[in-house]
Parts: structure tokens; sequence; C-alpha cells
């Protein structure tokens, strides 16, 4: 049955810049025992990260697709975008945290060691060709992402978001695995290429076990994605965790439980299109209007934040159900965008959190304006991005998924995502409304660092760049994804 | 023989007594097990589709399973332990501090 599948050393080279990250974090782990400066640690983490992102542009070409391992990992123009986010993930959210850890007093070498090893696990879910690969990448991931919440181990709010998201993860994961074993059953493979050929030539496509084990699969991915109804965790966990790791996971898992959607549901069950599309719909809808609407209701900014993160992957969804390459595109392009103006949101929290003072509540940005202009006008082009409003890069990248959305012919769905994006609107805005035309109640003091402002240079010139000059980034994609 | 069926059967069963014993058990520790259950559940399936189908794809991922369920549980238990500091309890419904 099983064709007879050679694996060399030489396979080991298209796994170069994951490597790169595992050693880096190991390294990190020796290095924090000897160096007591953590400044040090997070330059070699960023420096350790840029090699890792040279080998995966240099080393075999970018766009070039290749296979190793009998075709279970592969590496192309798709997995290699998604490998971009990752890294900028990994260095805006190093760059955020520094001084923030500090003042959290949980500032331990392992924090960006672990922040590795997670992206790491990222980078094999972006790449795995088998589901079996799958499912070691997403576990690398998750395991990593369990910690990195808990992180703040003296504060119990931490402690009960690790819990939460492990709890809640684990179940996914017994999902996803379920999911697979039936998917396996029938096809006799775990390879996306071998499952697709398996159901166009067994027939066994209007067998409802096909049926059951796809749900499963696109549940324990929901879960990662925090699609409604599969979100219940995400509230808790965003508001729980350590604020850098918020970035860090409102980004991350996202991005990759969406590139192994879109690798699982294109590749694997491309003859089923029909079939998903109907799951995917009525959870986008949901998605989008329960994140819209009960982050009108939140006063916490985190937890705002992580309804506005349901919301958006409701939005990033149309392009997966658009079911085209180009709506794919559309979706990845989104996603890099949300990156910048999420963690750009994100910086801006944490800048408020000092000594004594959490600095996560609404009325905390009450005048903001007035003691510091710059933080508040960084701030409303993030919340500007965010609702979609042009010239900011949000703007497009809602544009281009509605687009797709209707060229596919899904219009009515278009039209609930624009409702819903105006209805977000006001929770947005209403962030800007408290720093810009409310009088200021109390003195507040910024925690700057230089890595922050860094970081927010970067974040808020990207929002501004990709939203002046959209074809930049969608060329990119475009090329990526289509070849 | 025992036909596969039957094996198939096991493990639905199983994996269903394990989603209800998460929905429906106030217990961390007892949530814990569902857990473990219905991972456990999914290598029977496994490895009966890996005979049935004689090839050996299953069978490699049940042991990863078993791998990645050990790591798992060493971080879950450490992460209870973590938590038990400060809120001895692990009834579900007294876990309330995050919500809203």
């Amino acid at each position: 049955m099983e064709m007879e599948a050679t694996i060399s050393l030489l396979d080991m080279r298209l796994l170069v810049p994951e490597l790169t990250l595992i050693c880096v974090g190991l390294i990190l782990m020796l290095l924090d025992l000897v160096v007591r400066k953590k400044e040090l640690i997070a330059a070699v983490g960023i420096a350790g990260t840029l090699v890792a992102m040279y080998g995966t542009y240099k080393l075999y070409g970018f766009y070039n697709p290749q296979a190793a391992f009998a075709g279970m990992f592969v590496v192309d123009g798709y997995s290699n975008f998604f490998k971009l986010i990752f890294y900028l993930n990994i260095i805006l959210t190093i760059c955020i945290s520094l001084k923030y850890m500090a003042i959290e007093k949980a500032s331990f070498g392992e924090y960006y060691a672990l922040l590795m090893f997670s992206s790491t696990g990222m980078m094999i879910m972006a790449s795995a060709a088998d589901l079996i690969i799958l499912y070691l990448g997403l576990e690398l991931m998750a395991l990593s992402t369990y910690i990195l919440a808990g992180f703040m181990r003296n504060q119990p709010r931490s402690n009960e978001a690790a819990l939460k998201y492990f709890f809640l993860g684990a179940f996914s994961s017994a999902f996803l695995l379920y999911g697979i074993s039936l998917t396996y059953g029938l096809t006799g493979t775990t390879n996306l290429k071998g499952i697709a050929e398996a159901l166009s030539t067994l027939s066994i496509m209007d067998n409802p076990i096909t049926y059951l084990g796809l749900i499963f699969i696109i549940v324990a991915f929901g879960f990662k994605i925090a699609l409604v109804p599969f979100h219940m965790w995400a509230p808790d966990v965003y508001e729980g965790s350590p604020t850098s790791i918020t970035a860090f996971m409102s980004v991350g898992p996202k991005a990759a439980g969406f590139a192994v959607l879109g690798r699982v549901l294109f590749d694997a069950f491309a003859g089923m299109q029909v079939q998903w599309a109907a799951i995917l719909v009525p959870i986008a809808v949901l998605t989008m209007a329960t994140g819209s609407i009960i982050a009108l209701a939140q006063t916490n900014i985190k937890r705002m934040l992580a309804y506005s993160s349901i919301a958006h992957a409701g939005y990033m969804l149309l392009g997966i159900i658009a079911g085209t390459h180009d709506g794919l595109t559309s979706t990845v392009n989104y996603l890099m965008i949300y990156l910048f103006m999420n963690i750009g949101a994100f910086a801006i929290v944490i800048m408020l959190r000092r000594e004594g003072v959490q600095g996560e509540n609404l009325d905390d940005y009450m005048g903001l304006s007035k003691s510091h202009p710059l933080a508040s006008a960084l701030m409303l082009i993030f919340m500007f991005s965010l609702a979609g409003i042009p010239p900011t890069a949000g703007f497009v990248g809602k544009f281009y998924v509605f687009m797709e959305a209707i060229n596919a012919g899904y219009v009515y769905m278009a039209l609930i995502a624009v409702v819903f994006s105006a209805i977000s609107a006001f929770f947005y805005l209403r962030v800007v409304m408290y720093m810009y035309m409310k009088d200021p109640v109390k003195e507040v003091e910024l925690t700057t660092s230089p890595s922050m402002s860094i970081a927010l240079a970067v974040t808020a010139m990207m929002v501004l760049i990709f939203g002046i000059f959209p074809s930049i980034l969608l060329n990119l994609v475009r090329l990526s994804i289509l070849g | 023989m025992v036909p596969l069926s039957w094996y198939i059967v096991l493990s639905a069963v199983m994996f269903s007594i394990g989603v209800f014993g998460f929905l429906a058990r106030r217990n961390l520790l007892i949530i814990f097990i569902s857990i473990e259950l219905m991972l456990n559940s999914v290598n029977i399936s496994l490895v009966a589709f890996s005979h049935y189908l004689q090839s050996m794809r299953g069978q490699i991922l049940v042991f990863f399973v078993i791998t990645v369920a050990a790591a798992e549980a060493a971080i879950g238990l450490a992460i209870l332990i973590a938590y038990y500091k400060h809120n001895p309890t692990i009834k579900v419904d007294e876990i309330n501090l995050l919500k809203g």
C-alpha cells in the first residue's frame, strides 16, 4: 500500500531556518545562566531571528517550491510568506516586551527561548504537507504558548489565563486528532496531496464520515484562530496573559491557524469546496457578530482588543470562504497588515503600564492627547487602521478581502461584514474620543524605552505605507501564493 | 477476528465519554483525565485503521501522540500547580477571576 519513501540527510537543508530558531532558543536558555543583562539575551534573540529570516530568503529561493522528507515538509512561497509574518512577530514582540517584563517582575531568559520555540512550531505548521507534521508543529506552538500565557507566575490572573488556555487548547487538539484519524481511515494516507487524490478517486466525498473528519479538523483550527463558537478562551486568556504575549499570540497562532486552514482546505479538501464553504459561512457571520458586538461593552482595553481580534478573524475568513487563490491572497495580505496594526496597538497599551499602575482601563486614556500627543497620535493611527478607515492599512486589508468575497459570489457576506465593520468602528473610535475629547482626570506617565520606540515607529510606518501604497504588499503576497 | 467497526465504535464511544467528561465535570483533574481519554480513543482508532489498511502511518502517529500527551501532561500539571499556589482550588466554578 505505502509507497517506498527514502529520506536522506540532505532533506535537512530545507529545515535550516527552523533549526536555526531552535538552536537560538537553546543558546538563549544557556546564555541566561551566565548573562545578567536581559537586553543582551533579547539582542541575541533578534539577531538569531534575522539569521533565520536570511535563510528563508536566500538559501533556496523565496518562491521556489521544494519538498523534503518524502513530501511531508514543503517550502514554497506560501509557507515562506507566513514565516516572514512569524519572524516579524518575534522581533516586534521582543522589542515591546523588554521593559514590560521587568516591570512585571517576570524577566527571565526562558521567555525569549519560548518565543523561539513557539514560532518554530508555527513555521513547521506553515510548511506541513502532512497531517502528522501539522499536528507536531501545532503542539510545539501550543505547548510553548501555554507557558508564555502563564509567564507572570506570581500573578493569579496570568495563572488563570494559562490554565484556561491549556485546557481548551488540549481539548481542541484532541478534536484535531480525531479528525485526522477519521480522514486517515477513509483515505489511507495523512499526506495532503494523497488525501486529495483519494477523495477524488475513491468517491467518498459524500460519505458522512468524511464530513465528520473535515468538521473536526475545522473545529480544531477554529479554536486556534478563535472563531465563534470556539472563542470562549480568547477574551480571558488575552486579558490575563502578559500584554506582550497577548500581542504575540493574537498574531502568531492566528496566522499559523490560517496557514494550516488554507493549506488543508485548498490542498487536501479542494474537491469539497462547496461543503467546507457551507460550514465556514455561518462561522464567519457568528465570529464577526460576536466579536464586534461584545467588544462594545468592554471597559478593559485588552479585553476589547481580544474581541476585536475575534472580529478580525471573521473578516479574514471571508478570503478562505471565497475558495479562490485570490481570496487566499487577500487573507494573507490582511494577516500581514493585522500584524503591524495589532502589535502597534498593544505597544501603546504596554506603555501605559508602569510600577503600581495597570493602565488597562479605558478611563486611563482620558485626555491622553493633552499630556502625550505623540503616543495619542500613534494610538489614533492604530485604532483607525483596526476600524478600517483610509488611508491606513486596515482599510486596504478589509477592502481586498471584501472584494474577493464579492468576486466569488458572496455579496451578502461582504455586506454583513461591512455592517459589522461599521459597528466595530464605534469601540475603536471611543478610544480616540477618550484620548482627544475628554479632560484628563489623573496624571499619566508613559513607560518608554528605545526598543519600544523602534517597534512603534516601524509598526506605525508600515500601517501608513501599506495604507497609501497597498500594491507593495499585495504584489509580494500575490507572487508568493500564485507563483 | 474482531472486525474493524468494533474498534471504531469503541473509539467513538470513548471519545464521546471524554467530551462529556470535559464539559460536564467540575473537577480540573477529572477534566484533565477526560482529555487523556479522548487522546487514547484516537490512538485506538488510529491503530485499528493502521492494521486494517496495512499502513504504518497510523501507528507512527500514535507514537507521536503518546509523546506529545506526556509533554502536555507535564506542562498542564505545572500550570495547575502554579495556579494552586495562589488559589487552592481545583473546582472549575471557582476559577472566575477573568470574566466579562
